[in-house]
């Protein structure tokens, strides 16, 4: 595995500069933002700057059998980048070069370091826009989003990361350098590996050039908040808007434990009393069509007995996205720690959804405020918990156990966009069954016959 | 005495707890922006610090020792952060623990037992002041920069490091200790900072001037203190209370109402450090008492007395640098800007990120040299794209390290203090 002759040849691939061997550094490679996943620290942690050096990085472990995990800003949800079984951390970081940005075939080629919020900066000043918006955006990589396949805000409207990825420039496990895809519109050749890659977690291939779609950034929109006395007219509201043929652009829940809290932290305004809240923005290219979409909402939202504020101004939007901005931030300040959960479900489960998570809240004595994306049905069920109180922590692990049960029996998905990672591998037989976990097997082994790319990430390798 | 994060490490569990790994704070951190690495930012060394606490680690460590002083304590990951994690005490509760372990450095040592005296530390300042020819040559006016031989301790001492050049006589020393006016609106304490009293003193005749015109009585107590930031920020908490207890004492002497600063580092100092490092002792209220007191001049002149703006005209396009204990810390950085749109014939222009921090971070820039210059250049050249004609600010630790950057970096612009260009606008008002 990891002995000096290793780490003489990273320092040979990489320089000695992109080697960190220190303990103290590598301490600081041991976790990601999941909680409650073990943690684990690197042997060696590497900082590529071109295709070759990790060409060559993949002959080497191969030759030692040494697992690789690759790294991007380390905000995955699910365990991805812990290197579980020590070994090598590719980290991104410095492989941040936007390569090319195209508006005329609406395209941006990228490295895949580029932090996700950097690119719509860039791509802003041609009036273009790259549409998935996850929460981390600010400090997630390209790379990090297309290999857990991140959605956002605006997931209902516009989508996830696989809809916008053109093409790939991956290194396989066995070293070869592989492309596929490019900026035509149309692209059939071959199998889809848009399909394959995205989403695969570090476990296929190490991704190191992305071919990214843009779209016209809209010009016009409208936001509201609306509050509801019954869950049940929320989720009405939410069914009607899109059965009306309005898709808004972000149509997010909050619970009454999340309001609460927000309001106690934050102070933005909310009334309390109320079984939940939903902030719905429609945009788009014309004046009017936004106009219609928006009164649609609102005629949508009275008659199912709800109370509407409209935003006029950018202050007035900026106001009411402040709720939804405090949602997290302020229960984590309840308890010493939170766990936010992924669990999604078919849009018109969304209140079956909501009253089984108060219930398991209420059986296992736990906190628990639920926020997310209504309009795609990806709930954030957010438990928060003191990691010292060893009670506590055993409830919780009944409890989002539970949750997974309850999303599944609704037709739902373990993951709505955070992955499996660690965290929810012992669960993936329930969703895709033996002949899925036995296909997944079958397609690790043939990309990566000796399993050092990402081991125990996404496949489950043994019952 | 109850025991406190700065006593003892195990205290920090909680507050380390706290922080949810959610990877915020990499996209406000000047550090991690130059260096990507994890080691760099808040959450990086929160697990350290969980490492240390769970015997994973020494707290001697050479690199973990280096990994956590690599930090400019700008508060600027707290401001990101959604779980509310007080990085301020962590990463300051850290560092007192390696001091506590390792013993303070012997140059540092000895420089911390000068502040804790004044008189001594006076001293001291005035034979540098007097030396100063012989480790620096004077480059135009008022500027000094290194002198060859400086360069044997690193190459951060190169022919464009500059110093403003200090005053043969401090600040304390020209100006009386109390000022007093006709019919005062308020009395107040004018807390100078070392910067102010050994080398901006001309930042501290114009907060005088401003406060004369509107009325105010000034105490500029001869015996206060350097307010403690520097030795805290290296870890020594022992010298930093006394320094707090002995201002305090000060403080209490006067008859003032308010103390006003112009340096955001001394003013949080007393408005958020001396409580937290206070804490469980006999100056706790006292602390607590005037950490309410304390007002950085631009708020204490818009929002606290009854503020007459000046008429002179000033024709200057203008910038505002946010120092980061002024905006993070002190929560202020409207008011700088109402204050200079307020001056007549000046125009504001906004940097692209006016709340970067400009890489100064005490003596950040001398020892982590290169990431600071990196850190400084990228703030150079958001100021050079203004095309402003002068930077404003409201600390001149931030001055210093702006001064120096537009002159390596071949900017144009002038570094002022707000209240520089207020006493202007009064002073052309009269004329
Ligand atoms: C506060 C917060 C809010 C979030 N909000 C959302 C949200 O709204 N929607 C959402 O979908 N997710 C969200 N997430 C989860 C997470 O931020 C996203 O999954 C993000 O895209 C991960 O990017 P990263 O750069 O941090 O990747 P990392 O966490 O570093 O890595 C993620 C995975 O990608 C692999 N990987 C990284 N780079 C490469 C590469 N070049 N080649 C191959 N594999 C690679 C890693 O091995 C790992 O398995 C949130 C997380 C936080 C902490
Ligand atoms: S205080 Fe400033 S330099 Fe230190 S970790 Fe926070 S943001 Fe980074
Ligand atoms: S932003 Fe706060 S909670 Fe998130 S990683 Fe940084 S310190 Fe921890």
């Amino acid at each position: 595995m990891i002995d000096s002759n290793f780490i003489n040849k990273c320092r040979n691939i990489f320089g000695p500069e992109n080697v960190i061997t220190d303990k103290a550094e590598l301490i600081t490679y041991s976790y990601d933002a999941t909680p409650g996943i073990p943690r684990e620290i690197p042997g060696v942690v590497v900082f590529p700057e071109n295709t070759k050096q990790i060409q060559e990085l993949i002959f080497l472990a191969r030759q030692t059998k040494t697992p690789i995990y690759p790294r991007g800003a380390g905000t995955c949800l699910s365990g991805g980048p812990v290197p579980l079984s020590r070994g090598v951390v590719i980290s991104f970081q410095k492989m941040n070069k936007i390569l090319e940005i195209d508006p005329d075939n609406l395209t941006a080629t990228v490295q895949p370091g580029v932090i996700i919020a950097d690119l719509n900066n860039a791509v802003a000043k041609y009036g273009l826009l790259y549409p998935p918006d996850p929460g981390s955006m600010a400090t997630a990589t390209v790379g990090g989003s297309v290999a857990e396949n991140s959605g956002g805000l605006r997931g209902l409207k516009y989508g996830v990361t696989k809809h916008y990825i053109m093409g790939m420039e991956v290194v396989l496990p066995t070293g070869e350098v592989f492309r596929y895809g490019g900026k035509t519109v149309k692209n059939v050749t071959a199998y889809d590996f848009t399909s394959l890659f995205v989403g695969s977690e570090g476990t296929l291939g190490i991704i190191t050039e992305i071919i990214c779609k843009l779209i016209p950034a809209p010009k016009y929109r409208k936001s509201m908040i609306a509050f509801f006395d019954r869950l049940e007219d929320a989720g009405k509201t939410v069914t009607d808007i899109v059965r009306n043929h309005v898709i808004p652009a972000t149509l997010e829940i909050m619970d009454k434990v999340t309001i609460q809290t927000v309001e106690n932290y934050a102070k933005v305004g909310l009334p309390t009393d109320v079984e939940a809240l939903l902030l719905i923005e429609v945009d788009g290219m014309g004046k009017d069509s936004v106009e219609w979409e928006a009164q649609k909402c609102v005629e949508i939202i009275k008659q199912n007995n709800g109370r509407y504020k409209i935003a006029e101004t950018d202050a007035e939007r900026d106001a009411l996205w402040a709720a939804r901005r405090a949602a997290l931030p302020a229960l984590a300040q309840v308890k010493p720690a939170t766990v936010l959960e992924d669990a999604t479900v078919p849009r018109t489960k969304i209140v079956d959804m909501l009253v089984s998570i108060q219930n398991i809240a209420k059986k296992y004595n736990l906190m628990i405020g639920t926020f997310g994306h209504a309009g795609d049905g990806n709930l954030h069920p957010t438990i928060l918990i003191d990691p010292l109180d060893k009670d506590e922590m055993e409830r919780l692990h009944k409890a989002v156990d539970e949750i997974f049960e309850v999303a599944l029996s609704f037709g739902g998905t373990l993951s709505g966009e955070h992955g499996i990672g660690v965290a929810k591998i012992k669960y993936l037989k329930n969703e895709i069954g033996r002949s899925g976990v036995e296909t997944m097997r079958r397609i690790k082994q043939a990309l990566d016959p000796d399993n050092i790319l990402n081991p125990g990430k996404l496949v489950p390798l043994e019952e | 005495m109850a025991k406190t994060v700065f006593d003892d490490i195990s205290t920090l569990k909680k507050e380390l707890l706290r922080c949810m790994k959610c990877g915020n704070c990499m996209s406000v951190c000047p550090v991690y922006n130059v260096e990507k690495k994890e080691s760099s930012v808040a959450r990086g060394k929160i697990a350290l610090g969980e490492a240390i606490i769970d015997d994973k680690i020494n707290i001697d460590d050479e690199t973990l020792v280096k990994l956590i002083f690599n930090c400019l304590v700008c508060k600027s990951c707290m401001l990101a952060c959604p779980s509310g994690v007080r990085f301020d005490r962590i990463i300051l509760g850290l560092r007192a623990a390696i001091a506590r372990k390792k013993g303070i450095p012997f140059v540092k040592k000895a420089l911390f037992g000068l502040l804790k005296n004044p008189e001594l530390f006076d001293r001291g300042m005035k034979a540098f002041a007097a030396m100063q020819g012989f480790f620096l040559t004077k480059e135009g006016e008022k500027i000094r920069a290194p002198r060859g031989f400086l360069k044997q301790f690193g190459k951060r001492f190169d022919s464009d490091f500059v110093l403003p050049e200090l005053s043969k006589e401090s600040f304390r020393d020209k100006v009386s200790e109390v000022i007093n006016v006709e019919n005062p609106q308020a009395t107040v304490i004018f807390f100078t900072g070392c910067s102010v009293n050994y080398f901006y003193p001309e930042v501290g005749e114009d907060l005088i001037y401003v406060l004369k015109r509107n009325n105010v009585t000034v105490i500029t107590p001869k015996n206060q203190n350097c307010c403690g930031m520097p030795v805290m920020v290296h870890g020594d908490i022992e010298t930093a209370r006394q320094l707090a207890k002995k201002n305090l004492d000060v403080f209490e002497k006067t008859a003032a109402q308010y103390i006003v600063t112009v340096c955001g580092s001394c003013g949080s100092a007393i408005k958020h450090e001396y409580p937290i490092i206070l804490e469980a002792t006999e100056y706790e209220e006292m602390a607590k008492k005037w950490a309410e007191r304390v007002y950085d001049i631009s708020i204490f002149l818009l929002k606290v007395i009854k503020f007459e703006p000046p008429k002179g005209k000033v024709e200057l396009k203008v910038t505002y640098h946010d120092p980061c204990h002024l905006k993070k810390s002190m929560k202020v950085f409207n008011e700088p800007r109402q204050l200079l749109k307020m001056i007549p014939g000046v125009s504001l222009v906004e940097m692209k990120k006016p709340d970067a921090c400009c890489g100064s971070g005490g003596s950040y820039h001398l020892t982590h040299a290169e990431t600071a210059l990196k850190i400084a250049q990228a703030k150079t050249e958001d100021i050079k794209q203004t095309q402003a004609d002068v930077v404003c600010t409201g600390c001149p630790a931030c001055m210093m390290e702006l001064f120096e950057g537009i002159r390596r970096w071949n900017g144009n612009c002038k570094v002022l203090h707000t209240v520089n260009l207020l006493a202007k606008a009064y002073k052309k008002e009269e004329a």
